[in-house]
């Protein structure tokens, strides 16, 4: 680990990825397993059965950061994928295409080689948890069969009535005991319950050293921005299991705190305004979105993101860890989700949100307008609402985003005074 | 003193200029938007009205599409914020804006003293808005001035009801060739219009006044369908394709005025 003696949190954050990506390629040429996940689903068990995570959502985003986007998405459509499909499906069905196409011909296709996102191999199982969507399990499920793979799905219900009923827990977790079973029929080996505990509590060490990084958006003027957060979630989707994403997050938090404490924010002194951000990111204008709010002070302080990843449970406990999994907003009722965006507002004391009606992503977005009404009564804090999509890049108007967010940044002006 | 607000929309270039804060002394319209000579032919319009030049402008403040293309801007302020002053300087009893320009149509809900307390927007659509109104003008062969005129004529309100501008189009067209009377045609554009601008007016809980804004309010037939669909009235602004440049001017007044 000497390597990593002296790096920031922002260059453990690149090494790590890289290294993640390269192990996974490098198993799969040694005939290791490769698992593609979807990225709230729970990792631990694979983890102990040694297995290496791809996570296609994760990936899709860091494509659409790099601008590659279109490419994947044209050629998905080109294939008969409905651009109404979310746009992280449309790029890693493509992506798949090519990687089945170059492992066919031993041609590297045109399109793979210049995707400017990270190589992935291609996957020996599944594994999708509905948690976050059920579009999920459309397109997992056509990855399983077009490669001819396993597909363990975990079917987490939609908690109607907060809290999470109890037989709900005891359906998640019995579901849990049987993706363990279909792991050991697919590896040929028992599953090792010592090391499951060893991950769990891994696991919670990353959440809680996630948690702790993330808290400090609290502060007032804040150290972090949020896009800075949309950039280190990659490490809790992809390393939750592994010391990788504490070791990050506790240097992260640390430098945080070391510039809070030399009383510096993210603006160097800008901070101006405080808000959240309701939605995923717009990856492909992940630079103007961020330099559109700077140029207005907004700082991003406030997202319901980082408590998607802060999934918390006794170790050993299979029904709490089934509850972990399960209490995502986008998987609760209205008032929950009321709850939770009012908290986030709240607790980073943000007087401005933003709504992504995100053309990808039905379920977080359909629920926005309701939400947005909700929240803006219960907490006076106003908002503004754009359209946009998490990678499609054609499904966002820069232009339309500035005009928003400025005359967003003129209420919040106005009801200072 | 004399105060400039520029509004470079879509569509169409506005500028008014004001002298203390209070009398419009200039306040001109050129119906070319961002990109064109629009911009500069709407100042120049009103230099030659009004006998000034940018050296008499104590402040100036842009707004709409292409506020960040005014070299000679002290400040950029949102349509939104503009809109909601013009229309208060224009209507203090305004609670209720609904503006419809070229490429945008918003519903703005004001406070007491006139400052947005809330608004809503139209979705990357043409939907419901001038550009809308202009499409089916040019297959309807009835210039844009004229639609009010024939909307006034119509004996029936013809359904118009894809949300697409392109589908409607052929909605149209395809009434057209069962020879619907183009009056019944029109009054059912309009009314397709109001639908949408309603449907953002509603969500602001609809305070009277409702005050329209916008060069799309200087069509009688829209102003008419939209105070049927909500059932209440409708006050036009005067000049209302002026109101987000006056707004502009008004704020580069308090500009300067806390410069002072």
């Amino acid at each position: 680990m000497s390597e990593l003696e002296g790096m920031t949190a922002k260059q453990k954050l690149a090494y790590y990825q890289e290294k993640m990506y390269q192990d996974a390629l490098d198993g799969k040429a040694k005939g290791e397993l490769v698992c593609w996940s979807s990225s709230i689903a729970p990792c631990e068990f694979c983890e102990v059965m040694g297995i290496h995570m791809i996570y296609p959502e994760n990936h899709a985003a860091a494509v659409g950061a790099k601008h590659g986007a279109l490419a994947m998405i044209e050629l998905a459509e080109r294939r008969g994928y409905s651009l109404d499909i979310c746009s992280y499906a449309r790029i890693n069905l493509a992506y798949m295409d090519l990687l089945v196409e170059e492992a066919k011909t031993g041609v590297t296709p045109k399109e793979l080689e210049e995707c400017p996102g990270p190589r992935i191999p291609l996957p020996d199982v599944i594994i999708t948890c509905n948690n976050i969507c059920n579009t999920l399990l459309k397109w997992y499920e056509n990855l399983a069969v077009e490669l001819n793979i396993p597909y363990i799905i975990i079917d987490v219900p939609y908690v109607h009535h907060w809290p999470i009923p109890e037989y709900t827990k005891e359906y998640i977790a019995d579901q849990f005991e049987y993706a363990i079973k279909q792991l050991e029929d697919l590896c040929g080996k028992p599953f090792d319950r010592q090391k499951f505990i060893e991950v769990q509590e891994q696991c919670q060490r990353s959440v809680n050293a996630w948690d702790r990084a993330m808290g400090m958006a609290c502060t007032v003027p804040s150290p972090l921005n949020g896009f800075d957060m949309f950039n280190f979630m990659a490490l809790i989707v992809c390393a939750r299991a592994k010391y990788a994403a504490e070791d990050t997050f506790n240097t992260l938090a640390d430098e945080l705190e070391a510039k809070a404490a030399r009383g510096e924010d993210a603006f160097k002194g800008g901070e101006k305004f405080r808000i959240a951000w309701e939605g995923i990111a717009c990856w492909p204008y992940l630079s103007h979105t961020y330099k559109s709010l700077k140029s207005l002070g907004c700082n991003m302080v406030g997202s319901t993101y980082p408590g998607a990843w802060s999934i918390h449970y006794t170790v050993g406990n299979m029904k709490e860890m089934g509850a972990g999994y399960c209490k995502m907003y986008s998987n609760t009722c209205l008032d929950h989700k009321v709850d939770v965006i009012s908290d986030v507002l709240t607790s980073t004391s943000s007087t401005g949100i933003t709504y992504h009606l995100n053309r990808s992503c039905k379920l977080m977005s359909f629920l926005n307008v309701e939400t947005a009404e909700i929240v803006k009564e219960r907490t006076g804090v106003p908002y503004v609402s754009f359209d946009g999509d998490q990678t499609d890049p054609r499904n966002f108007s820069p232009a339309q985003f500035d005009t928003r967010v400025q005359a967003l940044a003129e209420i919040m002006e106005q009801n200072k005074k | 003193m004399y105060t400039m607000g520029i509004d470079i929309g879509s569509a169409s270039s506005k500028v008014v200029i004001l002298k203390d804060g209070n009398d419009i002394v200039a306040g001109e319209v050129i119906q070319f938007g961002t990109g064109s000579s629009g911009p500069q032919r709407a100042l120049e319009a009103a230099f030659e009205k009004s006998g000034l030049s940018f050296a008499d402008m104590t402040k100036v403040v842009a707004t709409g599409y292409g506020r960040f293309s005014v070299e000679q801007a002290d400040k950029q302020i949102s349509e939104i914020s503009c809109h909601a002053k013009g229309i208060h300087f224009m209507v203090p009893t305004a609670r209720t804006i609904i503006d419809i320009g070229g490429q945008d149509a918003k519903a703005i809900k004001l406070d007491k003293r006139g400052t947005v307390s809330q608004f809503f927007m139209n979705d990357k659509c043409a939907a419901g808005t001038g550009r809308f109104l202009e499409v089916m003008s040019r297959v309807l062969e009835v210039p844009l001035d004229q639609m009010a005129e024939y909307d006034s004529r119509a004996t029936e309100v013809v359904s118009v009801s894809s949300t697409c501008t392109v589908f409607a189009e052929s909605e149209v067209i395809s009434h057209l060739s069962n020879e619907i009377p183009k009056e019944n045609i029109i009054a059912g554009v309009h009314a397709s219009v109001a639908s949408k601008a309603c449907g953002l007016a509603y969500r602001t809980g609809l305070e009277e006044d409702i005050v329209m804004s916008g060069g799309v309010a200087q069509n009688a037939g829209v102003v008419r369908a939209i105070s049927r669909e909500l059932q209440k009235n409708v006050i036009v602004a005067p000049n209302p394709q002026i109101i987000g440049a006056l707004g502009a001017a008004l704020f580069a007044y308090d500009e300067a005025m806390k410069a002072q």
